[in-house]
């Protein structure tokens, strides 16, 4: 596939991601099959189904943590085919995890610190040695991750472990770090997942501003209203196919999403 | 030393310094004290402790810092001290000097780290112990056997007469007199370890606050997070068993020079397991514990030769031989710092914290990641 070819069935422009036909099989079962998916940049792109329809799946092949077994992806352009996660994070892919993966027993602002790794450069005979270069990276890794805790609003909390955070909490540490990480596209695996209202609308907000800062979201979501209120497009998966993609409330009507949520017969 | 005093010290300038300086007195008088306490043993067994301490700091980088459990740490200790031994003993009648030596030595268990953790780091938990555990066994038993058909390490015998350290031409094994104070070789011997502890010690404070250190420990929390932040894991992890086994080989080389004499026996399976208790013991990650760890586990086996006597002393008889009662209470000592003090005798205020959950809402969460892991 060449990325001019997925010019012309995009919406315009080069697609920041492009998945092309992925497809996963473990064993005898097909978790993904066939399932293509473009992401512009600047967009928010929502990927709905029922439990068990290969979203993970497809987010874990995006990110290098699986490789599909049939199907391409590329960033910007750029194959993603066998690159391991951390190659795939260097080349501005970010993600968080559905079940929650801080490290758990590392301070929050640590947590965000550790995402600057992949944009910083001191070795061991900097880190032993200090000198003024690694002393200036040091700083700025922790200015900047200070900065992207205020962003998400645990400005407060730099100095608590991670695990004694709140859950809301921790869901948002997840995305200051993988913020850190300066990703040009990030993927958050239900971000809003055992969220109340009022922490559902704040996240809501907190996201358009990180997409106001020119990071593109693609986001898995459960939560309806979120996903109807914040994306620009929705993709639905169903028994590891894509059986839908438009603009929210063209998705909302689509019968095969009906049946695939409610059974045969709904719509 | 960072640890050593609280928080609230350590504001106040002054009193860090004085402190500092009160600590340093006393390290250049312990030899002294020591000896005029216990003995001229006892300043070789402080040599000792501080040649463990060095060990027990290079195994902390690998087990407590990034998590990787390494049962064959001794490999790398026997590296360095074989490569001093073969190279500036008669066995070859090769005198190079130590200043040039026990860098490299440091560098080629450097390089023997590598070569381990490549092919084996891709493996997790037991089963990383497991295949160091092999690779310790299989650099012993090499040393054992290398003197055919070539005879590089004399087998069993081990290499003798291996040259002392020097020091602008004095043998540090010699007595010298300094301002009209009689340095014995132990007392100098306990200068330079001491000064090289502190090195390694500085080294490693360095490390653990850095973006290397936080890497490590982001390993260590959960390596598929810390992979898809962008860490190089593998990489990371190699780093950690180079920089570990650069700090064995150190020792290694040292202990040779010291000792004037290494065979495979003292690189033992049981050694490995020494040092990685004084880690755990002291406190896994956590420097200032496990300097506390090495020093005790250095000291307790040889206060115990005492209870021999005492016996003797007291009923007339050993009824127990001090080297089984070694044994015993050593593992009865572990099993009670297992069942007490999980962390180890000085943790960090983190650690403590991890293991000790104060409130349901952790222990449900704890359960929660356990529930992740096996997924």
């Amino acid at each position: 596939m060449t990325p001019s070819a997925e010019r012309d069935g995009g919406g315009g422009g080069e697609p920041l991601l492009a998945a092309r036909a992925v497809t996963k099989r473990f064993g005898g079962l097909t978790a993904l099959s066939e399932v293509s998916l473009t992401v512009q940049v600047g967009e928010i792109v929502g990927l709905i189904g029922p439990n068990g329809a290969g979203k993970t799946t497809l987010f874990n092949c995006f990110t290098g943590l699986y490789h599909p077994s049939a199907g391409t992806v590329h960033l910007e352009g750029r194959p993603l085919a066998g690159l391991k996660p951390h190659a795939v994070a260097a080349l501005g892919l970010a993600r968080t995890f559905q079940n929650i993966r801080l490290f758990a027993n590392m301070s929050v602002l640590e947590n965000v610190m550790v995402g600057r790794h992949v944009r910083t450069r001191a070795g061991v005979l900097g880190a032993v040695l200090r000198g003024p270069r690694t002393r200036a990276e040091e700083r700025s890794i922790r200015e900047r991750s200070l900065d992207l805790l205020d962003g998400v609003g645990l400005g407060g909390r730099a100095d608590q472990l991670a695990r004694h955070l709140p859950y809301g909490d921790q869901r948002r540490l997840e995305i200051a770090r993988a913020l850190a990480t300066e990703p040009k596209l990030l993927a958050l695996d239900e971000p809003a997942a055992g969220m109340n209202h009022t922490e559902t609308a704040a996240l809501k907000g907190l996201l358009e501003t990180i997409r106001g800062r020119g990071v593109t979201l693609l986001l898995i979501e459960h939560d309806v209203r979120l996903m109807m209120d914040l994306c620009d497009r929705v993709a639905v998966l169903d028994y590891g196919r894509k059986i839908a993609d438009g603009p929210p409330e063209q998705v909302q009507r689509d019968p095969a999403v009906i049946e695939a949520y409610l059974g045969a017969g709904a719509a | 030393m960072i640890g050593l005093l609280p928080d609230r010290l350590y504001r106040d300038r002054r009193i860090a310094w004085a402190a500092f300086g009160v600590l340093a007195v006393l390290l250049i008088a312990l030899p002294f004290l020591v000896e005029a306490g216990l003995g001229r043993t006892w300043v070789r067994i402080l040599d000792f402790a501080m040649l463990y301490v060095m060990l027990a700091l290079g195994l902390n980088i690998v087990v407590g810092f990034a998590g990787l459990l390494d049962l064959g740490y001794v490999a790398f200790y026997a590296v360095g001290a074989y490569f001093y031994a073969i190279l500036a003993s008669p066995q070859f009648g090769l005198h190079l000097p130590f200043w040039a030596l026990l860098p490299m030595g440091a560098g080629i268990a450097c390089l023997f780290g590598v070569l381990l953790g490549a092919p084996t780091l891709r493996l997790r938990g037991d089963y990383l112990a497991i295949v160091t555990l092999g690779f310790g066994e299989i650099i012993r038993i090499f040393l054992n056997n290398l003197n055919a058909p070539v005879n590089v390490t004399n087998g069993p015998q081990g290499i003798n007469m291996i040259d002392p350290v020097r020091i602008g031409g004095h043998a540090l094994t010699r007595p010298i007199e300094i301002l009209g104070v009689q340095i014995s070789g132990p007392h100098a011997h306990y200068y330079l370890f001491l000064g090289l502890t502190l090195l390694v010690i500085f080294a490693a404070i360095r490390l653990q606050h850095s973006r290397i250190g936080r890497a490590w420990a982001a390993i260590r929390e959960d390596e598929v997070a810390a992979e898809a932040m962008g860490i190089h894991t593998r990489n990371v992890k190699l780093l950690a068993f180079a920089m570990g086994a650069t700090f064995g080989g150190l020792g290694g080389g040292l202990f040779a020079a010291f000792q004037g004499f290494v065979s495979p026996e003292s690189f033992t399976l049981m050694e490995s397991i020494m040092i990685l208790c004084m880690v755990v013991l002291g406190g896994m990650g956590h420097i200032p514990g496990v300097i506390l760890g090495a020093v005790l586990l250095t000291m307790l086996p040889e206060a115990l030769r005492y209870v021999g006597p005492l016996q003797q002393e007291l009923i007339g008889r050993v009824a127990v031989d001090p080297s089984d009662l070694r044994m015993l209470l050593f593992g009865v000592a572990l099993v009670l710092v297992m069942l007490f003090r999980p962390q180890g005798l000085w943790p960090s205020s983190m650690r403590a914290r991890e293991l000790r959950p104060d409130n349901p809402d952790q222990v449900r969460q704890e359960q929660e990641s356990l529930y992740d892991a096996e997924r």
